[in-house]
């Protein structure tokens, strides 16, 4: 069995071939998984959704809106019970973090102040800035919670900084970038709470 | 050949991460855990499996001045299968690896395996040598997972053994992988040497 000898023609023939039947592959596998992995992703944010927030029963409309600063925009889910707004949550991010962009579903109750977060991407280290999943939702340290606070009644910056927020211990750029988000999140939410109330009568 | 040696050679003999010391970047950056290990090895070994089978059957009809190119191509296309149904099917998963799937594509011992065995041997032995060196190195990506696993967080397979305030944290980070990894090729070249 000889190999085909390495001629221009037969060469970029095969090269041809070999890319558009990848392609094809390729083009095959990605329809037949863009359905699953829709559905995986609305189940991570609903799930997240109904993690952060209080007791509700309906979704409203989700809507975008443009974050401080320019960046990416910050998607708003308002949640009701029986017709009545019990609190949003915001879908908001950073790109401060120890290896680049988090986001974090954060949810804020119709008092204005934070009542859970869950997080929904990130890189940071496993071990150290990874623990954030846990370490601000801990009531048994009320100097690293963040529940049942806002930016407007607490600094949301890391003690070290002189914030009212314990850092992660050896992970205080992890914990900065996830305030920061939280500070985006709310400061945004207020910018959009007019908004958010008038939706309040449906 | 004999199709037992050439499965199991890749578990001790030529254990890609252990002896050809092929692949380290996912061997070191994803072993923080056992689980991620685990995922990583079993993703590999499909990748390899079926590259190797695609390109024992192709071997004749590629021009040798283009054969590195065409590896690649195919490598990357069931790297990017495997990425596409992790994210359908195990997205949890997927969240844990997922910036080191794509990087498969340039894992040396894909290519390695294409280019030394699959493109000189027939389509069984070189589905045999897919598995055996998938396995022998998922085998490995999970020794070294557990190790700093238990190590840096005091847990295996995220089933808690010792209390959090006694580990050692280093394990988990990136100079933890390199000493733990040089522990273990010693003590492998130990036990080749009797």
């Amino acid at each position: 069995m000889a190999k085909r000898e390495s001629t221009f023609i037969n060469m970029v023939v095969t090269l041809f071939l070999v890319t558009g039947i990848a392609a094809a592959g390729l083009g095959f596998v990605y329809d037949l998984t863009k359905g699953p992995i829709e559905v995986a992703r609305l189940k991570a944010q609903s799930e997240a959704i109904k993690q952060v927030l209080p007791e509700f029963d309906t979704l409203g409309t989700s809507f975008k809106t443009l974050a401080e600063e320019g960046g990416d925009s910050l998607e708003f889910f308002p949640a009701y019970k029986n017709g009545r707004l019990v609190g949003t949550a915001v879908q908001t991010y950073t790109k401060k973090g120890f290896n680049g962009f988090i986001s974090i579903m954060a949810g804020i109750d119709e008092a204005g102040n934070f009542s859970g977060y869950s997080v929904l991407e990130h890189e940071e280290t496993p071990g150290l800035g990874s623990k954030m999943d846990v370490w601000f939702n801990n009531p048994e340290k009320p100097k690293q919670f963040v529940i049942g606070k806002n930016p407007n009644n607490t600094n949301f910056t890391v003690s070290k900084d002189g914030g009212d927020i314990d850092a992660i211990t050896a992970s205080t750029i992890s914990s900065r970038a996830f305030l920061d988000a939280l500070t985006r999140a709310y400061s945004s939410y207020e910018k959009n709470s007019d908004a958010t109330s008038g939706l309040t009568g449906n | 050949m004999n199709q037992w040696k050439n499965f199991s050679k890749g578990f001790i003999k030529e254990n890609p991460v252990f002896v050809l010391l092929l692949g380290m970047c996912p061997t070191l950056g994803v072993t923080s855990s056992a689980i991620n290990g685990l995922g990583m090895g079993l993703a590999t070994t499909f990748v390899l499996l079926m590259s190797n089978i695609v390109v024992s059957l192709v071997k004749n009809l590629i021009p040798e001045k283009v054969r590195i190119p065409s590896f690649i191509v195919i490598i990357a296309a069931f790297v990017t299968i495997v990425q596409l149904a992790m994210q359908a099917y195990l997205p949890s998963l997927y969240k844990s690896l997922g910036l080191f799937i794509p990087l498969i594509v340039v894992n040396c011992i894909v290519l390695g395996r294409a280019e030394a065995f699959a493109s000189k041997n027939t389509l069984v032995s070189s589905a045999i040598d897919g598995v055996g060196i998938g396995l022998g190195f998922s085998f490995a990506l999970v020794l070294l997972g557990s190790i700093r696993e238990i190590l840096g967080s005091g847990k295996i397979f995220n089933i808690t053994l010792y209390s959090e305030n006694y580990v050692t944290l280093l394990f988990v980070l990136a100079p933890g992988a390199f000493i733990v990894l040089g522990y273990l090729i010693a003590i492998i070249n130990r036990i080749k040497k009797n």
